[in-house]
């Protein structure tokens, strides 16, 4: 097993795979990735990080960690000053109709306004130029997966801001991909609409064969959704620590008050705390 | 006002057609009063009903005129709608273009057409084709500018989106570029109808051109010249309607465009 359960911080770093040995098995592969920006900002320094196939991974930090530079890099969306990324073993990622693919949530809902739903979640699948008589149940059926089935001939203003970010997942699943990456997509909504919606995605993950990369600043939300936590730090960006959460497969909202979950939050919040120093 | 007591006036159709349109039957009933009451000359002012008797005694000359005038300025409109889209799609492909190109569409804007139309009639043997040029010069610029702004003002993620799903530069055109850049446009198409009627009437104020092929312009320089001052109103008046009945046509396209999703035009 490639990734091991570590207790603090100092137990880093952890045990990666050869470059070489990087296969199907980790859809992820940062190695000594950093980044440095024009004007001398370094956003992120010497990561090192893989990501196995079938993982909820929760990247977890305080804003300017470079968490979701990061994600955009694993999006092949940024290219790193140093260092490089594999997918699958591959350098660059897979179109999103063939085999392996990726998906991406944004922080806001990002749809099209002048769209329908069902056209929104169709556009991945337009944009590779699968036929509409093809893609029509594919999209329909993402739009079943996130509850949004009869709302497909709406406009996206006429939806909630939850209900806008249900399409928005459901268009990242509409080309059925293998892993999925979300930078802080819940972050503006309510408490009760995020804590649906974690618990809905969890399930969804449980489901499938799907690997997630979860971009949160939130404590809570990446224990309870995650299966590793990797906890970076800011100035540079980092990775500090890298945690795997052993909660139970099914968690529902039990889980969020079980002592369990509340020891995991108060270790990850100690380890926050050392590495970032005195909150800004 | 109190809403209960006249509810009908609260209307929103009631509130934007009838409201004024009773503003104006009353506007002209004073101005038919205080012509009668004060005898005003009809060489100062016309009453209403002296301009409504021009308008029909004088109809066909001035009806003629008026399809001259509108000829020129829908043929001038839609060169500047053709050729400024072409020219925006030319400056966002590129940053050098648009920074090489754009201060030439500013001097062609800040440059005044009365200035120029001399030349321009000059070099033009045809005169309705020198007037068109005036005209489609004077719309152009907001077109120009307000489809650039337009194309330019793309949601950032979404752009994201179109590229980690590789879409062609067309597609991205076509799918994301065109669509966001349709408010921005039909504002552009606003502005740019009433100018080409301005262009269309300065430039034959300029020409000066008369005969059977003039526009209304000259029936309002001629009219000045013969002080049939009813028939200067008259011609006048067909000018703001046909500006108004651009205006009104413009503002349905974009409703029609829009208002299944922009703020501009929902409720």
């Amino acid at each position: 097993m490639l990734m091991q359960t570590i207790t603090g911080a100092s137990a880093l770093p952890q045990a990666l795979p050869r470059a070489d040995s990087v296969g199907v098995q980790t859809p992820l592969f940062a190695n000594q990735v950093e980044k440095t920006y024009s004007n001398g900002t370094q956003a992120l320094s010497r990561v090192k990080l893989a990501i196995q196939r079938g993982e909820f991974v929760s990247l977890l930090g305080p804003s300017g960690c470079g968490k979701s530079t990061l994600l955009k890099m694993f999006a092949g969306l940024e290219k790193p000053s140093a260092g490089h990324v594999r997918w699958w073993g591959k350098d660059s990622p897979a179109s999103p109709t063939q085999g392996q693919s990726l998906a991406m949530v944004f922080q806001e809902a990002t749809l099209m306004p002048w769209a329908k739903v069902s056209d929104n979640v169709r556009l991945p699948l337009d944009l590779a130029n699968v036929p509409k008589a093809h893609s029509q149940s594919k999209v329909d059926a993402a739009l079943a997966l996130v509850g949004l089935d009869r709302f497909s001939q709406v406009y996206p203003r006429e939806l909630s801001g939850g209900m806008q970010m249900r399409a928005s997942i459901a268009r990242a699943l509409a080309t059925e991909p293998n892993l999925l990456l979300m930078d802080e997509p819940f972050g503006a909504l309510d408490e009760f609409t995020r804590n649906k919606l974690d618990s809905d995605l969890r399930q969804l993950w449980a489901s499938r064969d799907l690997t997630v990369v979860f971009v949160t600043h939130s404590i809570f939300e990446a224990v309870y959704l995650s299966s590793r936590v990797v906890v970076m730090g800011a100035r540079p960006g980092r990775v500090i620590a890298d945690i795997e959460i052993d909660g139970p497969l099914e968690r529902d909202e039990a889980y969020r008050t079980s002592p369990a979950f509340i020891a995991q939050c108060a270790r990850l919040s100690r380890l926050l705390a050392e590495a970032n120093g005195d909150p800004c | 006002m109190n809403p209960s007591f006249t509810p009908w006036l609260r209307h929103p159709t009631v509130l934007r057609i009838v409201s004024p349109l009773l503003l104006g039957a009353v506007l002209l009933g004073l101005w038919q009063l205080a012509c009668v009451a004060w005898k005003v000359p009809v060489y100062l002012v016309p009453s209403p009903v002296d301009i409504g008797r021009t308008l029909v005694s004088d109809g066909p000359m001035l009806f003629g005129a008026l399809w001259m005038t509108l000829k020129i300025t829908f043929f001038s409109f839609a060169l500047a709608v053709l050729i400024g889209t072409l020219a925006a799609f030319v400056f966002v492909q590129s940053r050098v273009l648009e920074a090489s190109l754009f201060p030439y569409a500013i001097l062609l804007q800040v440059t005044p057409v009365v200035a120029v139309a001399p030349l321009i009639i000059i070099w033009c043997s045809n005169t309705t084709l020198a007037l068109i040029i005036c005209a489609t010069l004077v719309a152009i610029f907001p077109i120009i500018a307000n489809t650039v702004l337009g194309l330019r003002s793309v949601n950032p993620g979404l752009l994201n989106l179109f590229r980690l799903n590789r879409a062609s530069r067309w597609q991205v055109l076509l799918r994301l570029r065109i669509p966001s850049a349709l408010p921005c446009f039909f504002a552009g198409l606003r502005i740019a109808s009433g100018l080409a009627l301005i262009g269309a009437v300065v430039a034959e104020f300029v020409a000066g051109t008369g005969g059977t092929g003039a526009g209304l312009a000259y029936q309002i320089l001629q009219a000045g010249f013969q002080l049939n001052i009813p028939r200067l109103f008259a011609a006048l008046l067909l000018i703001a309607l046909t500006g108004v009945a651009l205006f009104s046509l413009m503002a349905v396209l974009a409703r029609l465009s829009l208002r299944n999703w922009h703020e501009s035009e929902l409720g």
